[in-house]
């Protein structure tokens, strides 16, 4: 067949499917979109439950006030609120620094091998219950302590925080381009300040979001503050002390029989989602700013 | 090593000088013939070839400068386009002093033959020779041959001597011979002149193939 | 003549030029590289003069590259690397024992393809030689930095804004920027491996010229793929090929009347 009659088939075969790429292109784009909003359908109906729900409990005692005893109503989850705080911080000091280190050595010294067996190694970890980690903490900490405290709630959420941290950072500080370690090298910088000077503060963007991803993740996590951190109906007067938690008041309070109580499960809740979406709202607007920084005029 | 397009402008560029050389050597030729056979008409032919060697050398410059500024070229292509634009020049000179011979030879067919011509014909044969042997060089991208051109430059100068000296004594001899030896003598010069550009013409091509120079050198000392 | 004191004038001495020597600054004796079992460079013997600009040549993958990292032994990072044969920087062998490799980074500095600014501010860009270094001092610092930007001709542009991020500014900028913070440690050589590759041609003509001062101070030795440029900027050029040091000499002659065939092949574009 000649050049022309190819063509000419090309085209009119072309022509003739016309309708029915339309059609096709119509129902995928409907599916899809239904798919997107099967999504957004339960976060949706969960929102608006807490939002109705909690909205109507909250008020300013709610937020400054201990919890009244069994039975009486009022009071509040200020303790709760300052304890998951609290938890928060010492999560941080204990998961950030392992998990920094953890991935920097990753990246810069290990081995492939290495690397990829404790990359391994923290993907496990990620999908361990968070129970689990609550029993380690248990184990390590309560025990040899006697006690339940606020540092062991701590310390089993830092934990938890790792795997995460690590993999972001050894990620973001892996995407650090060669050329910039050279050119630190080049100056006659040792290996340690290239690293600290300008690799890591290259992918600091990165990281910092991964910190705050990690922290978004444990900040409602219940299980592992079951038996460490163990809750608190007054003000803890010191780490070594048991600590209320929102996650753990929130449980308490919503499988009591007072309605009182009810009501100010959801007002937690509210709050503890509050943090969350906070927490997540900056590290959103973090990266981005970064990423706008690094990325003008190329 | 690949083909580029450029080798066929190259080549192509080539071939003008060629038949731009070709065109001169046959000027000067027919000058010597329009000299020694008395004819005015091949004067006239030598004429029009030089309005046509004359645009040869505009057009032959144009296009070598076209491809020195579009392909910046390095090493033998910069050579043999820069030494185009010089060789298209002696050519072109080469032929002026043919028509200047002519326009000489149509004078003196006015007058009878002063003397036998010999010398003048022996040096014409060695310069067109030598015109001839220059273009062969470059056409064959033969060093030795261009060399060997720019050391007959030597023979073609002691017979112009010779033949000045032998044209003085006719002067001295008879006042009324002084119009037509000085005539001989400007046909002289013109030829030693052509011979000139010949070895100019072979400096070049020794300067293309050989990437070394051998100008304003005298041949026992040369690089 | 004034009566009482006299003040006499001291004029500062009639800038004369550098005079040109043919002092070997580097000498390369018999250069192997190898990274396992691949020999990258094959008994390389070279003389690199001071105060010249030396230009290496030669297709992707013909070891330039790697040539120049050997001189201030970025090549050691290479995993497997190893370096048979003699550099001598001053006449020392910067493979001894006895060299200082931080030093000899500093005295050998280095400009990269790409723009690689520290995600810092200008002034400490230019700084953080010096910092690594030990100097402490804000008024040393700053002196430091004025010269090197005026240097690499970028004073003008960022001086009234010095504590911008350098990541902010453009691609030519950032490389005169990694020019300025390669001499802040005072080189003797300056490596610049094709430093204009991912630039525009107004921000690579201002390199070049860049270039042609510096020379007056530094010896530079600068790999490229852009052979008008080699011809432009250097007064000696090698050509690679395979590890292999083909032809080396004189620009001019290389570029007009080059010795091997394999010289000429590739700088007339016929390589195939």
């Amino acid at each position: 067949m000649n050049e022309t009659a190819v063509q000419e088939r090309i085209v009119s075969s072309f022509r003739a499917t016309r309708g029915r790429r339309r059609t096709a292109n119509i129902v995928f784009f409907i599916a899809v979109t239904f798919c997107a909003f099967t999504v957004l359908l339960p976060l949706f109906s969960i929102l608006s439950h807490l939002l109705t729900q909690g909205l109507r409990s909250i008020n300013v005692d709610f937020l400054i006030r201990l919890p009244k005893p069994v039975g009486e109503p009022g009071g509040g989850m200020a303790n709760a609120i300052v304890g998951s705080l609290i938890l928060l911080c010492i999560a941080v000091l204990v998961g950030v620094p392992i998990g920094l280190g953890a991935g920097i050595y990753m990246s810069e010294y290990a081995s492939s091998r290495f690397a990829s067996m404790v990359r391994f190694v923290t993907d496990v970890m990620n999908g361990i219950p968070s129970i689990v980690y609550g029993m380690f903490a248990y184990a390590v900490f309560v025990l040899p302590m006697r006690s339940f405290s606020a540092l062991s709630g701590g310390a089993a959420l830092g934990i938890m925080m790792v795997p995460i941290v690590t993999r972001t950072t050894e990620e973001f500080v892996g995407a650090v381009p060669q050329s910039l370690r050279e050119a630190g090298l080049a100056l006659g910088a040792p290996k340690w300040r290239v690293t600290l000077d300008i690799v890591l503060t290259s992918a600091m963007s990165g990281i910092v979001t991964g910190i705050m991803v990690a922290l978004a993740r444990v900040a409602g996590e219940t299980a592992p503050l079951l038996f460490t951190a163990f809750g608190n109906h007054f003000w803890h007067s010191s780490l070594t002390e048991p600590i209320a938690a929102l996650p753990l008041q929130i449980f308490a309070y919503a499988i009591s029989p007072f309605d009182d109580w009810h009501r100010q499960a959801w007002a937690g809740a509210l709050v503890l989602i509050s943090i969350i979406f906070v927490v997540n709202l900056f590290a959103n607007r973090y990266a981005i700013r970064q990423s706008h920084a690094s990325h003008v005029k190329r | 090593m690949i083909e580029l397009h450029f080798d066929e402008e190259l080549l192509g560029l080539r071939r003008r000088l060629i038949e731009m050389g070709t065109r001169a050597e046959e000027s000067v030729r027919l000058a010597m013939m329009t000299l020694t056979a008395r004819r005015e008409s091949l004067g006239q032919e030598v004429f029009k070839m030089e309005h046509k060697i004359n645009n040869d050398e505009i057009e032959i410059e144009a296009e070598a400068l076209r491809l020195i500024a579009q392909h910046q070229p390095v090493a033998k292509d910069l050579r043999f386009l820069t030494s185009t634009i010089k060789i298209i020049n002696e050519l072109e000179r080469i032929g002026d002093l043919s028509v200047n011979i002519v326009e000489v030879a149509i004078d003196l067919m006015k007058q009878p033959l002063l003397k036998p011509l010999i010398d003048l014909p022996r040096m014409a044969n060695i310069a067109s020779q030598m015109v001839k042997d220059s273009l062969d060089a470059f056409v064959s991208n033969d060093s030795k041959k261009a060399k060997a051109v720019c050391e007959r430059d030597d023979e073609v100068d002691n017979l112009n001597d010779q033949l000045f000296r032998e044209l003085i004594t006719y002067m001295i001899e008879d006042p009324g011979n002084i119009k037509r030896a000085v005539d001989l003598i400007l046909v002289a010069r013109h030829l030693e002149r052509i011979a000139d550009h010949s070895t100019n013409i072979s400096e070049n091509v020794f300067y293309i193939v050989e990437g070394k120079t051998i100008k304003h050198h005298h041949f026992a000392h040369e690089v | 003549m004034s009566n009482g004191s006299v003040r006499v004038r001291i004029e500062a001495a009639p800038k004369e030029a550098p005079a040109k020597t043919d002092d070997v600054k580097i000498q390369v004796r018999d250069l192997c590289y190898f990274y396992g079992k691949h020999r990258a460079l094959d008994g390389i013997t070279m003389d690199i003069k001071t105060k010249r600009v030396t230009a290496l040549i030669g297709p992707s993958g013909c070891g330039k590259s790697t040539y120049l990292k050997v001189f201030n032994r970025m090549s050691d990072l290479v995993p497997g690397g190893r370096v048979d044969g003699k550099v001598l920087i001053d006449g020392r062998d910067i493979h001894d024992r006895e060299t200082d490799v931080v030093e000899l980074r500093r005295k050998v500095g280095m400009v990269f393809q790409r723009s690689t600014p520290f995600p810092k501010s200008i002034f400490d860009n230019v700084a953080y030689g010096l910092r690594i270094l030990g100097v402490r001092d804000m008024s040393t610092l700053k002196q430091v930095v004025e010269k090197c930007l005026r240097r690499a001709a970028l004073w003008d542009e960022v001086k009234d804004n010095l504590s911008k991020s350098a990541l902010q500014l453009s691609g030519g900028q950032q490389q005169r920027l990694c020019i300025a913070r390669a001499i802040a440690v005072g080189p003797d050589v300056i490596l610049m491996d094709e430093p204009c590759s991912a630039l525009d041609p107004t921000a690579t003509a201002r390199i070049e010229e860049l270039i042609l001062e510096l020379k007056s101070e530094y010896t530079i030795i600068i790999v490229t793929h852009n052979m008008q440029q080699a011809a432009r900027v250097s007064d000696e050029t090698g050509f690679l090929f395979m590890g292999k040091l083909i032809e080396f000499g004189p620009t001019e002659k290389i570029f007009t009347a080059p010795n091997n065939p394999m010289t000429e092949s590739y700088i007339t574009g016929r390589f195939g």
